[in-house]
């Protein structure tokens, strides 16, 4: 779980950016861009570089959403629940998913790190409801068998990748 | 090129628009978010691909010396039908092909591009009519396209195209005809009113903002489109961003400001990346950055990707994340013209409604207001979405009915339901019913009618859906998103969100909707921000609308819509049952009883409807009811 991150590399995030305090919500999009998720490990660096407190850091996690204190999985799907998704009957997809992944309610990332299952509240692609996405490429007008198909083939997509 | 004076840019939009005209074809592929997920982009690839295996004159881009029979490919901005997706559009024909797919592309190609000819499998067809070209499609013929005239036509990703069809003649003349006080006195008496759901009137906005002394200012624009269902800005910023840029620098022009931000959605990846590609091409012709055109002016747009938080699409919560802050609001006054972004006069509006300053600059406040009532003129984009036949983008003068909307741009409700009722403007709006389908959509008669234009999502419900389900799927969307900072939104949509709960699962109690009303009452009256505010609205327009739905819940336990899994009734059919105690040894809560080789029966008390029995029975004897 303690992925070892890169000083160095931190660094040149932070200069990508700015060190201006106002720019730690774009340094802390960066860095999840880059682990998938925030490792606790950089908030005293960071808090040290842009001369804000941990506290502050922390504070900024934890209130927005995108960002994770946890590691995600290989594949992040996110099934929109937004209005339009809903009225189109996007919960029985969610419930299929979890069943093919064998994901309890309330459990977001499978144990060996493969897929992580979210809800969102609008992707913007309404006119394709129910959409999901897979690593943010959108899946449109999807049915509880569709996602059958599409797990399997990421399960295949998987398997081949760490052969 | 850069250009440096007004005689430059009139001179590359004579070039540019010349080039556009030397197009002999067009072939516009639809490059929004949707399209682009059916494949759009492979498509318009194999097709370039076939063009030049033809050796025929063919370009992605607007070439410097341009060939008289050139066929041009452009990636456009979202055409707007989008259930009709993968789009294609040929110029000069209009045709418009739908559901492409890559198999038709050697068509598409030998068929139209070649030989000039239509292709009907590929039209649009209702009710038997096949619509060859797209003007005709009663989806698009029955709009007014103002902001969105563009979207769909050019290329998005082109700052030629958009100054060859006259883009940033209206900051030409902000910057060389026009004094800053001149500039807001138009927006004023264009009667614009904000596009994100309050509909404040712009001018009065930019005057205040103008008064200000305190130095520097900004303009913030707000793409923060978080309602759920609503999709209008994004296509905006994806489809036509230099429009926006356009308004966003004009508006700096009249309140003295020379930076500004643009605050985008996360969930908008590409928008994120059409922007900063339209900043880019801006400032290397020099639209932006220092002494525009050669003026003294000089103006600067830097964009900020939000986090995901809802509320970060009200004023003072948005500039707070700006500033790198957890997206809270504050108490108001003083308003964000006073002190906004960095404690700063700011001029903060969305990105419909910057999109709309370049034409009524161009065109004048009088033919702005000529479109819908005095008191709301102008178009609204809106996205139309849900259980309706053509999901879409679409812009209509405003004041026009739902009607309209619903039945003759929308085509009706799908697969033979009847229409019961649409979600206007998102978790902070309310439902309009069958009684509402003649009410004019404009900001004051939709208050009237306990209703909001919101940021303009229409989301069109069937009778197949329950309105108490509804009405909790929004509690719990505001629940999810309320920052905390205040109390009546903390704590009073924790509250009503339980009572909705406890409802839909079949327990709800008499007294619940007197409960529900009063923690409404008190949660919009003492709310510290919009969101709080407003969170209610659904709660209140749907107990108002569809009190019998709430009664057939709390009363009978029963969901006349088919929908709360707990009003199910699972009862065994005596014709079927062949006695075998299956599903009596399947049941958890020993609500199946009777004796073998006899009827079974289930006891409705001791059921918890998990629906075990019914997988079991190998008969199909357990039904199903409402």
């Amino acid at each position: 779980m303690n992925q070892i991150f890169d000083p160095i590399e931190l660094d040149e995030i932070v200069k990508s950016q700015s060190t201006d305090p106002s720019a730690v919500i774009s340094v802390l999009q960066t860095i999840q861009e880059k682990y998938r998720y925030i490792p606790r490990e950089v908030f005293r660096p960071l808090s040290l570089k842009m001369g804000i407190s941990e506290a502050r850091i922390y504070s900024v996690v934890t209130f927005y959403e995108n960002f994770s204190l946890d590691p995600k999985g290989h594949f992040v799907i996110k099934i929109c629940d937004g209005t339009a998704c809903h009225v189109r009957k996007s919960m029985p997809n969610l419930e299929r998913l979890r069943k093919e992944l064998d994901l309890p309610e309330g459990k977001v990332t499978k144990d060996d790190l493969s897929f992580s299952v979210e809800t969102v509240s609008c992707l913007g692609a309404c006119g394709l409801a129910p959409v999901l996405t897979v690593n943010d490429k959108v899946y449109p007008a999807m049915t509880p068998d569709k996602v059958s198909d599409l797990v399997a083939k990421l399960k295949e997509e998987l398997a081949n990748e760490t052969h | 090129m850069k250009l440096t004076s007004r005689a430059d840019l009139k001179e590359a939009r004579q070039i540019f628009s010349r080039a556009l005209q030397l197009q002999e074809t067009k072939i516009l592929v639809c490059a929004g978010t949707g399209c682009i997920a059916g494949g759009s982009l492979i498509i318009r690839d194999k097709i370039n691909e076939l063009l030049k295996a033809k050796s025929l004159p063919v370009t992605v881009e607007m070439a410097d010396e341009p060939h008289d029979k050139e066929i041009n490919i452009k990636s456009s901005g979202c055409h707007g039908f989008c259930e009709m997706g993968p789009l294609v559009r040929i110029e000069p024909q209009g045709f418009l092909y739908i559901r492409v797919q890559l198999e038709d592309c050697e068509e598409i190609v030998n068929e139209t591009i070649v030989a000039g000819k239509h292709i009907p499998r590929l039209a649009y067809t209702f009710e038997d009519k096949m619509y060859p070209k797209q003007d005709e499609i009663p989806f698009y013929r029955q709009q007014t396209r103002v902001v969105l005239e563009h979207c769909g036509h050019i290329d998005a990703t082109s700052v030629k195209e958009y100054i060859g069809v006259g883009g940033y003649s209206a900051l030409e003349k902000a910057l060389f005809e026009l004094t800053p006080d001149k500039i807001v006195k138009e927006m004023s008496d264009s009667g614009l009113r904000g596009r994100g759901g309050g509909g404040f009137p712009v001018g009065r906005k930019w005057a205040e903002v103008q008064r200000q002394k305190n130095k520097p200012k900004y303009v913030v624009c707000n793409g923060d489109e978080g309602d759920p269902g609503a999709f209008m800005d994004r296509s905006i910023m994806e489809g036509d961003p230099h429009r926006m840029l356009e308004g966003m620098i004009i508006s700096g022009i009249a309140c003295d400001a020379s930076e500004a931000y643009i605050y985008v959605r996360a969930e908008y990846p590409m928008a994120v990346n059409r922007l900063k590609l339209a900043i880019e091409q801006a400032t290397d012709i020099g639209l932006l950055g220092d002494n525009i055109l050669g003026s003294n002016f000089s103006f600067k747009i830097k964009i900020n990707r939000g986090a995901g938080a809802f509320v970060c699409g009200e004023g003072s919560a948005l500039t707070a994340s700006i500033e790198g802050k957890r997206g809270m609001p504050r108490v108001k006054p003083p308003r964000t013209a006073e002190h906004g972004l960095f404690n700063q006069p700011t001029v903060l509006n969305n990105v419909e409604t910057f999109a709309n300053v370049p034409e009524i600059l161009n065109r004048g406040a009088n033919w702005y207001n000529k479109y819908g009532p005095a008191k709301s003129p102008g178009t609204k984009a809106f996205a139309l979405t849900g259980n309706i036949r053509n999901t879409g983008l679409i812009e209509v003068p405003m004041g026009s009915t739902l009607r309209t909307i619903i039945y003759d741009i929308g085509g009706g409700i799908p697969g033979g339901a009847e229409f019961k009722a649409v979600q206007i403007g998102g978790p902070s709006g309310g439902c309009l019913t069958t009684d509402d389908l003649d009410l004019p959509l404009d900001f004051d008669s939709l208050k009237k009618a306990g209703a909001m234009v919101g940021s303009g999502g229409l989301v069109v419900m069937d009778s197949n859906t329950c309105m108490v389900e509804v009405a909790r799927f929004f509690m719990n969307f505001i629940q999810n998103e309320s920052c905390g900072k205040c109390v009546p939104c903390r704590e009073g949509t924790k509250r009503m969100l339980m009572i909705l709960e406890r409802i839909v699962s079949g327990r709800g109690n008499i007294g619940d909707l007197d409960l529900l009303l009063e923690l409404a009452d008190t949660v919009s009256n003492t709310a510290l921000c919009g969101l709080g505010k407003t969170a209610p609205n659904p709660v209140v327009s749907t107990i108002r609308k569809f009190r019998d739905e709430y009664l057939a819940h709390i009363v009978d336990k029963r969901c006349p819509g088919k929908v709360c899994a707990k009003m199910r009734r699972y009862y065994v059919d005596p014709e079927l049952c062949k006695g075998c105690s299956k599903c009596a040894q399947a049941c958890a809560s020993a609500a199946i009883t009777g004796k073998v080789k006899e009827s079974f029966s289930i006891d409705l008390s001791k059921c918890t409807r998990c629906g075990a029995c019914i997988n079991t029975c190998k008969f199909s004897a357990i039904k199903e009811g409402w």
